[in-house]
């Protein structure tokens, strides 16, 4: 185990530097690049899949000739769950990337796109199994370059130069809020390892402090409100095997870095952490999807949609927190099964969303909303395979979106069992913002399906659209195959979940043994069973189809379809404008939720033609980030003065500063 | 709301009128043969979709009267529909304006088998007083094919219910 | 011998609960004609619709795809999914094992998603304008409907449907607690915004600006409309036989003899009819309200629902 994990590293690292030993000759890099990344991701989900069943621990040190700089690594059931997670995605991009670089592949060269791909998967494994300060920031600095290369892979356009920067800033200042969690960890532990940390005995205050750095540094991370700006700008300008990557997988590890984090450095919890989580995910969850419902770019919808989804895991481990930390384990359990059968669920369905954008653009080079239509028609499996993502992501039954919403909402109920009323009352409010926040992420995919896929094309690029290569279809087909079982099979999968609470909280569900009925809880009879509800949802509809579309009758033999037109209550001819658009189909919402919206709406009349202008954004950008630039600027501006570019100044500088050194050493 | 209450209760059921008149035992006996030829040929469910081609609105007016209390044609298990897809008639009045003309062969083609046509008063039998010209097509006929017509300035509800049992028995 | 039994009775269960929802649709138009004091259809009207739209013809238009095609069977086929979790005659059906009250929103929510994208499927504006609709209203009517059915739970501290109508049963006076008066006010709201009655939506319009649900079946006909409306009547049913249920649960059976089935029977018939006796008298005083009013009144069920949460944890857990 300890050496395949260490060769699926290595190979990952190779799938990179044969790119650039491949340079010249692009099918081959691609090939074996992609070949080599395949393969690592399968032993990835391999080994991930085994530690989770056998619960093994492995440690291993790779010494350096630096003192207290050793590189070190464990792989314990926390770190191979989410091996397992990268694994799977990497394993879809693996039969989609080729085919979708092919469109890149006259225009510009594809060596740094595959090196770094290759360099940003091996940083998020390295991230996943560092267990000292030293190896985890050095992974987690290299997986922030490495995807700043891959987001600015489309660099001519200026636009996506500014985004890339953003996501660079944002990633920087998280890896220094993180560096300064660590280090007051540091300063009350021996050593810098993670065993050592756990150990070690932090007063209240600084564990506080801590905690919060640590949440400000992974949350902008994961992207929770309001240090979310980076996401909706980096996403759509990423490719859409690199968004699905990101998406799907960083915002994930990010998830892990404070699991790993709170659960396993930290040695005490306090109840406030978990409600200070919950509230930040309620929020999240909620205004990520408003924002989510006035998109008409898709992939910025898409990355909307990701930052609603952290909100939920946040609730998530909010729920385990505050359970854990008033000593009921077993619930504590079950909050943070749901927050990781979440995480997966994200990863699956948002990749294939991701991967369904990327090949509507590749087809009619278009990514907003308003321009599509029709595309059913013209991509029928790329439709069936986006609409299984977006039942999923709506966490509708039988898929596996469904499953982890059950599990958070089931332990909510559990409310009563805490002694306080004010935490007592929290958990069924956020429950019910929790439903209002799936509700309106169906809205928003109801609304984002019927207007790429449904009603009538309304441009002319959609004519051209067809449906991609066996290989892309391939990858979205087996993403939704896997959102299915992951659906239909939820105790297979909790069983295998459930040794991450026994090693980070001491105990696990007692879950029954029966694979048929998820029964989260013993002595309460509350209970699903998915396969159950899906043959019978395929059985009833067979009964029903055979008996009403197989009897006689003088009219109602078959189904005509002859050329007949759709009945628009008599109005001429019906094109393309006569039907719903994204933004009408939202606006019932925007007038419900007013205020969650920097909303500017304007009218203009130019000699009889009307223009009708509607441009929402979200506060955050707008009244504190600009502000904050604006303010940062000011002092940088004010700090400027010092670099008076004359030489004699900074001579001057340097013998102030050795006699002020001189002065306060001696 | 409870004036609304008592009102109901002291006001009764008016559909069938305590004194006789004939009018009303006359609509009763139409009704009743109306609702045998409904519940052999339509399984007792007839749904009417109203097209107004370009009337006065008198005949509408008579058709609405067919959904008051005093007439109430929904107890001969008729009733009116929202769109042609889910009509068994199309009751067209009116002459046909040459702007509703594309919208009534549109409405006719969305309507399922089996299904019937009736030209409604004297505008949609012959096309009235305004007739054939640059702004009527005058008799519904002259669009779309019809089953039967119901002549009148306007026509009586009850002589709109025997123009519909006169098309029931012929078919 | 019991255990063949009880799935024996669930399934019956659910053919009655199928079979008799036109029956109750019919009775409440029946009323509401009584109470405009006029003599209406008869109550198996309703049959004779599902009859005749059978036999005719249907037709989908040229640019429908396979959504528009598939959704009835499904809506239909999850309609009775649900109806076979709810007690109708005997409080304690193995069916509700398989899914309980959290699976329920999430199957309506699945429906109504399938038929918000048939509503978009064939790019006309009504269509459209029936699924926004429809969406937002919904959207605004599932916290609320969550934050009851959680007050139900915690009191039962199970979200299995047949644990709390038998926790409800056993322990009558927890039905006159603050907090399920709350809930049951709450309730009704939800109920009368999800099943599309009057005051948010009236179900006999013929003005397409004024519809929520008709707007998105517009373009159905024969036995896809049969079936669409089929669902829509064993929906309200559900909602009203749940309501009956889980606020006053006397009389449903709990053993499997022949004189309790009949109570409950009766005891079901008598409640049906009253409820539907008060849905026709409120039908008739009450108007539609505009569409942009309707957000106030469900988050007024929101926060009915929420009160009965709040007053079920502060007052009555110790």
């Amino acid at each position: 185990m300890l050496l395949l994990t260490q060769i699926t590293v290595l190979i990952t690292i190779f799938a990179g530097i044969i790119a650039l030993l491949l340079q010249h000759w692009h099918r081959l890099a691609k090939f074996f690049s992609f070949a080599l990344l395949g393969l690592s991701s399968c032993l990835t989900i391999f080994i991930g899949s085994k530690t989770l069943i056998t619960q093994q621990n492995i440690t291993w040190q790779i010494v350096t000739a630096f003192p207290g700089l050793n590189w070190q690594f464990t792989l314990d059931p926390l770190a191979a769950f989410f091996l397992a997670i990268v694994g799977l995605i990497v394993l879809a991009i693996t039969f989609y990337g080729p085919a979708y670089l092919r469109g890149y592949e006259k225009k510009r060269s594809i060596t740094n796109m595959l090196l770094c791909t290759a360099l940003f998967v091996a940083a998020m494994y390295l991230v996943l199994l560092a267990s000292n300060v030293f190896s985890f920031l050095f992974a987690w600095e290299l997986m922030s370059l490495s995807s700043y290369f891959l987001v600015i892979y489309l660099h001519e356009n200026s636009v996506n130069r500014k985004a890339a920067f953003v996501y660079l800033l944002m990633a920087h200042a998280s890896g220094l809020f993180i560096l300064a969690s660590f280090g007051i960890l540091a300063k009350f532990s021996t050593n810098l390892d993670f065993i050592s940390i756990h150990l070690a005995h932090l007063p209240t205050l600084w564990a506080h402090c801590a905690f919060i750095l640590a949440l400000i540094g992974f949350g902008m991370k994961a992207g929770i409100i309001p240090l979310h700006v980076w996401l909706p700008r980096a996403h759509p300008v990423a490719p859409s095997h690199i968004s699905a990557l990101m998406s799907g997988v960083m915002l994930k590890i990010a998830i892990y870095g404070l699991l790993r984090f709170v659960f396993s450095l930290l040695g005490t919890l306090y109840w406030q952490w978990g409600v200070t989580i919950l509230i930040i995910g309620t929020v999240s969850a909620l205004l990520g999807v408003l924002y989510a419902l006035m998109q008409h770019d898709l992939k910025k919808l898409l990355a909307y949609h990701s930052i609603e989804n952290i909100g939920i895991i946040f609730i998530g481990i909010g729920l385990a927190i505050i359970f854990m930390s008033t000593n009921h384990p077993v619930l504590a359990a079950l909050g943070l099964v749901a927050a990781l059968y979440h995480c997966l669920n994200h990863a699956l369905f948002k990749s294939l969303l991701f991967l369904g954008a990327g090949v509507i653009q590749h087809q009619i080079h278009e990514q907003d909303l308003e321009k599509m239509g029709g595309l059913i028609h013209k991509m029928p499996h790329t439709a069936l395979f986006f609409l299984i993502g977006c039942i999923s992501i709506s966490a509708l039954p039988p898929f596996n979106g469904f499953v982890s919403e059950w599990l958070t909402y089931q332990t909510t109920l559990q409310a009563p069992m805490l002694s306080s009323g004010i935490l007592r009352t929290l958990l069924p409010i956020s429950a019910a913002l929790l439903a209002l926040t799936s509700a309106l992420a169906a809205t928003c995919f109801v609304k984002a399906y019927g207007a790429i896929f449904l009603g009538r094309p309304k441009t002319r690029q959609v004519r051209h659209a067809k449906d991609p290569t066996f290989s892309m279809v391939a990858a979205m087909g087996f993403l939704s195959l896997m959102c299915l079982v992951f659906g239909i099979f939820p105790v297979f999968t909790i069983n295998l979940i459930n040794s991450i609470p026994q090693q980070l909280l001491g105990t696990g569900l007692i879950t029954t043994k029966n694979w048929l009925w998820l029964m989260p809880l013993t002595g309460n009879t509350t209970t699903y069973a998915p396969l159950l509800l899906c043959f019978g949802v395929l059985t009833i509809g067979g009964v029903v189809f055979w008996l009403v579309s197989c009897r006689p009758s003088n009219y109602a033999k078959k189904i005509k379809d002859a050329g007949y037109i759709p009945w628009g209550c008599g109005f001429g001819k019906i094109g393309a404008t006569t039907q719903y658009t994204a933004s009408a189909f939202a606006m019932p919402i925007r007038r419900v939720f007013k205020g969650v919206w920097a909303v500017t709406e304007t009218l203009t009349k130019d000699n009889g033609n009307f223009e009708y202008n509607l441009i929402t954004e979200d506060w955050s950008w707008r009244y504190f980030y600009e502000k904050l630039e604006k303010y940062l600027t000011f002092i940088a501006r004010k700090i400027a003065y010092i670099q008076g570019g004359n030489v004699r100044i900074y001579l001057a500088y340097m013998f102030f500063t050795l006699l002020l050194l001189l002065w306060l050493v001696i | 709301m409870l004036k609304t209450l008592t009102k109901i209760f002291k006001v009764g059921i008016v559909t069938e009128p305590l004194f006789s008149d004939k009018t009303s035992t006359e609509f009763e006996k139409t009704g009743s043969i109306c609702k045998k030829l409904i519940a052999t040929k339509f399984s007792g469910s007839f749904a009417i979709r109203q097209i107004d081609a370009g009337s006065c609105n008198g005949c509408e007016l008579e058709i609405h009267a067919l959904n008051n209390p005093f007439y109430s044609i929904e107890r001969f298990g008729i009733h009116f529909v929202a769109s042609p897809r889910h009509a068994d008639l199309l009751l067209v009045t009116g002459p046909v304006s040459r702007h509703m003309q594309a919208a009534l062969i549109t409405a006719y083609e969305a309507t399922p088998n089996p299904k019937l046509v009736i030209a409604v008063g004297d505008c949609g039998a012959c096309g009235g007083e305004f007739g054939c010209s640059y702004a009527s097509c005058g008799a519904v006929s002259n669009v779309i094919p019809v089953n039967g017509i119901i002549s009148g300035c306007p026509p009586t509800p009850t002589e709109l219910l025997r123009g519909i049992i006169n098309i029931l028995t012929k078919k | 011998m019991v255990g063949y039994m009880i799935w024996v009775f669930a399934l019956l269960q659910t053919i009655l609960f199928v079979a008799a929802a036109p029956l109750l649709s019919g009775l409440v138009k029946w009323l509401k004609c009584r109470l405009q004091n006029r003599r209406g259809s008869s109550i198996l009207q309703p049959y004779r619709s599902l009859k005749k739209l059978f036999k005719k013809e249907t037709i989908v238009a040229n640019n429908a795809s396979f959504i528009f095609h598939f959704t009835p069977y499904l809506i239909f086929t999850i309609t009775i999914l649900i109806s076979a979790t709810i007690p109708l005659i005997i409080a304690n059906s193995p069916f509700t094992y398989i899914a309980d009250i959290i699976v329920l929103i999430g199957l309506f929510a699945l429906a109504r998603f399938f038929l918000a994208l048939s509503g978009l499927d064939i790019g006309t504006a009504f269509g459209g304008m029936g699924s926004s609709r429809e969406m937002m209203l919904s959207s605004l009517a599932e916290p609320a409907l969550l934050l009851a059915f959680f007050t139900l739970a915690m009191n039962a501290e199970s979200t299995n449907l047949s644990t709390i109508i038998q926790h409800f049963i056993t322990t009558k006076h927890l039905l006159f607690s603050p907090s399920l008066i709350f809930t049951a006010l709450g309730f009704v709201i939800i109920a009368v915004a999800e099943t599309g009655r009057i005051p948010i939506d009236n179900p006999d319009t013929h003005l397409e600006l004024t519809m929520i649900h008709e707007a998105m079946i517009l373009e159905y006909s024969g036995h896809h409309l049969a079936l669409i409306e089929w669902a829509s009547q064993i929906k309200f049913m559900i909602y009203c036989v749940l309501f009956v249920d889980l606020f006053f649960p006397f009389g449903l059976a709990t053993s499997l003899t022949l004189n309790v089935i009949g109570i409950s029977c009766l005891a079901l018939l008598a409640k049906l009819f009253f409820l539907s006796f008060t849905l026709s008298i409120a039908e008739i005083n009450l108007a539609k309200i505009r569409l942009f009013r309707a957000p106030y009144l469900l988050s007024f069920a929101f926060l009915l629902c929420l009160l009965g949460v709040l007053n079920h944890i502060i007052l009555e857990v110790r």
